[in-house]
């Protein structure tokens, strides 16, 4: 999957963030490399939430931080505000990444063990010279929820997860930020946790008009806040949709791949709370998301049976030893199967597309020519040879 | 999508269920006193059933699962009460070799970091042959042969070569594949699958699911999985146990527990899952408040200071987990107000 076009790149003035050609390489010794993030373009718009999707190893945290320059990345630019920040002097580029901060996925690791709560939600504005008044933190914990009276002077210790990711978050809202990256911020956390802090962020870019970039690997967090989806593999862009449509109009075989994956179709009801007032508001996103609907657009028929049930084809690729397959029963009757699939080596990743060693449709002219991402519906990109024609 | 056919929840009378728990507690010493881990559980397992085990972190699912296998026994950093029963036998009355060869053939036990489960300076090989020469009496050549057959089993290609690889040269699924062949090597009638894909990517965990499930069907043997994940317990299982501070407190048929909940918990729970069904930017429902101290947990129900339907006898009484008074299917519950279930045939 190609990610060195920029079809689904906008113009206009209200860009706070603008991605291009983003490339992350690291050294692995004996002259080879790891081709982390390969060519990868994105924009974020005042207000937007954007969610990077992906397994680990497809670049999305090696991307995340090579916008925050850290490291900087191999080449591309990036800029915030319309200011360049690759490849300026350190302390010129600490003055203009303020305005940008991180949420990482450890938040207890992120915070230091021997510093006091108070001090650590000053710390921001303390380095940039100017110890904020006791009111204005007081009102920054406040704001994401604890009582500043109660974890005053705890240590992180102290906290429970949550209550250390809502630190981390006042930290970065501190030096009032235009954008927020968030690498996982809800992985580590249970899921009622999780959801006081997707809520909290949800509030947060509301109060403060921030844009947020969303790096995650669960496909219904990561819906569930973006407003557009961009969809990696391999380092590469695979398709980028808007968040709304994305279970109904996804259409790049990884893409599929990754929702029919998901074992949400098994959990019943939309929402348990709805349920006592008698409605049983049942959706049924698994199957619902697995038929691709008669309008969608370009919606190819074929990459149904292959994704969503009936003969299991021969998955170039898949190692997976016959008798894998032959003896699946009614469980996986998706086509995968339960032989194992290797994601191939980054350091050499495959020629054309990449996803071409997994993908149940890929053709020799996947091997040949790398797809680029084209315009495939409103506000929709995919970049794949073999779909949304 | 692969649903599969719930068997009843409970068989009518019949033959004694493989695993039996009877009151189990286990307390963990600290410095501020006994933590209670697991706090009085009991339950049934029948063979070839699957038993979902589900809770947030701290809830004691993992160590009840431990308990459960007689890794956790009374020393001196805890104490196990109650009774565990493997087809008939006290794993807490077993000695230390008893246990050993409760271990080698009768459970397996697959964890959640398949890197620590395994030996990093050992082979693939030497993992799997150890316990079928040991336990299975086999030869080294008919231990090799066989090791080799368990890793088709499993779905890894190349087993032959595979024998002579290290636990480093393998990824994250191909590795769990090794523990759970491992768990298999001598037909264990009960496997224990503590968090089995949490380490795992989500096209790798339905990889997994579907291999637990195939081999289940093929082997016959009970599953108990223990995940926070709701949604792989809820595809997999038959009957789901919902664990809150190391009680359970609410047990049913995994399709009735999912669509209507009947402890607030459960509900809230459910609640607050993002759901890829709905709109982008719809609010969650979090439970507010944290798990109690279990050192020093509360007196009644243990979730009635965060519960929605909490009353003032909710914090005096602790609720026993009883089965539900009207016919249907057996599902148990331990709450004094219950969430109104949901009018048969609505929707």
């Amino acid at each position: 999957m190609a990610g060195t076009g920029s079809a689904h790149m906008r113009s206009g003035q209200d860009r706070v963030l603008v991605v291009d050609n983003l490339v992350v390489e690291y050294p692995a010794g004996r002259g080879q490399k790891v081709h982390a993030v390969s060519g990868v373009s994105f924009d974020l718009l005042d207000g937007e939430t954007l969610g990077i999707l992906g397994e680990s190893g497809c670049g999305k945290s090696s991307a995340g931080r090579a916008v925050m320059q850290l490291p900087p990345p191999t080449s591309g630019s990036v800029r915030l505000d319309g200011a360049e920040l690759t490849g300026l002097a350190p302390r010129a580029l600490r003055t203009r990444r303020r305005k940008m901060q991180m949420i990482l996925q450890d938040p207890v690791s992120s915070l230091n063990p021997r510093r006091r709560v108070r001090d650590l939600v000053a710390e921001g504005p303390s380095i940039w010279g100017t110890r904020p008044a006791r009111e204005r933190i007081e009102s920054m914990i406040s704001s994401v929820g604890l009582d500043p009276a109660v974890v005053w002077d705890r240590r992180p210790h102290e906290l429970s997860g949550g209550q250390c990711q809502r630190i981390c978050i006042a930290r970065a809202l501190m030096l009032d930020p235009r954008a927020l990256i968030c690498d996982e911020p809800v992985s580590s956390l249970d899921v009622s946790v999780q959801a006081q802090i997707l809520n909290l962020l949800e509030e947060t870019k509301t109060r403060y008009g921030l844009s947020m970039v969303f790096i995650a690997h669960d496909l219904a967090v990561v819906k569930n806040i973006s407003d557009r989806i961009m969809v990696m593999y391999l380092g590469k862009v695979c398709e980028v949709t808007p968040s709304a449509r994305m279970s109904e109009s996804a259409l790049h075989p990884y893409t599929r791949l990754l929702l029919a994956s998901v074992p949400e179709a098994d959990l019943g009801p939309g929402g348990g709370i709805e349920l006592t007032t008698g409605e049983a508001g049942r959706e049924a996103p698994g199957d619902a998301a697995l038929a691709l609907p008669g309008g969608t657009p370009g919606g190819l028929p074929d990459v149904v049976p292959v994704l969503s049930g009936g003969t299991a084809p021969a998955w170039p690729g898949d190692a997976g030893p016959a008798v894998g397959r032959a003896r699946t029963g009614g469980r996986s009757a998706d086509g995968v199967g339960d032989g194992a699939i290797e994601l191939p080596s980054p350091l050499n990743p495959p020629s054309g597309c990449r996803f071409r060693t997994r993908c149940p449709l890929a053709t020799a002219r996947c091997a040949d020519e790398e797809p680029l991402l084209r315009q495939v519906g409103d506000g929709h990109y995919l970049a794949c040879h073999n779909v949304g024609d | 999508m692969s649903q599969r056919p719930h068997a009843p929840a409970r068989p009518p009378g019949g033959s004694a269920p493989l695993l039996v728990v009877e009151d189990l507690r286990t307390e963990i010493r600290t410095p501020r006193g006994n933590l209670k881990a697991v706090d009085g559980v009991s339950l049934t397992l029948d063979a070839g059933e699957t038993l979902g085990l589900v809770g947030e972190s701290g809830s004691g699912k993992s160590v009840l699962g431990r308990t459960v296998m007689g890794l956790y026994t009374t020393g001196p950093a805890m104490t196990v009460s109650g009774r565990v029963l493997i087809d008939g036998a006290d794993v807490h009355a077993l000695g230390d070799a008893g246990r050993r060869e409760l271990w080698g053939a009768g459970v397996g036990m697959v964890f959640q970091d398949p890197m620590t489960a395994l030996n990093p300076v050992k082979k693939v090989g030497v993992h799997l042959t150890e316990s079928l020469r040991r336990h299975g009496g086999l030869s080294r050549a008919a231990a090799r042969a066989r090791a080799e057959e368990l890793l088709r089993l499993v779905g890894i290609p190349e087993p032959a070569r595979r024998l002579g690889q290290y636990p480093h040269e393998l990824s994250g699924g191909m590795r769990q594949r090794v523990v759970i062949a491992m768990a298999l090597a001598n037909e264990p009638k009960l496997l224990i699958a503590d968090e089995p894909t949490t380490a795992l990517d989500v096209t790798v965990q339905k990889q997994i699911l579907d291999l637990l499930g195939r081999l289940q069907d093929e082997l016959g043997m009970a599953i108990t999985l223990i995940s926070h994940n709701l949604q792989v317990v809820a595809g997999r299982a038959d009957r789901v146990a919902v664990m809150y501070a190391g009680r359970i407190v609410e047990l049913a048929g995994a399709d009735v527990l999912f669509a209507a909940p009947r402890h607030p918990y459960t509900e809230a729970l459910l609640a607050s899952v993002p759901r890829l069904g709905r709109p982008p930017h719809s609010r969650l429902e979090a439970i507010d408040g944290a798990p109690p101290d279990m050192v020093a947990p509360t007196e009644g129900c243990r979730f009635a200071p965060r519960c929605r339907y909490a009353r003032e006898d909710c914090h005096r009484v602790p609720p026993v987990l009883a089965p539900e008074a009207a016919g249907g299917r057996a599902r148990a519950f331990a709450c004094h107000h219950p969430v109104r279930p949901v009018v048969a045939g609505g929707s």
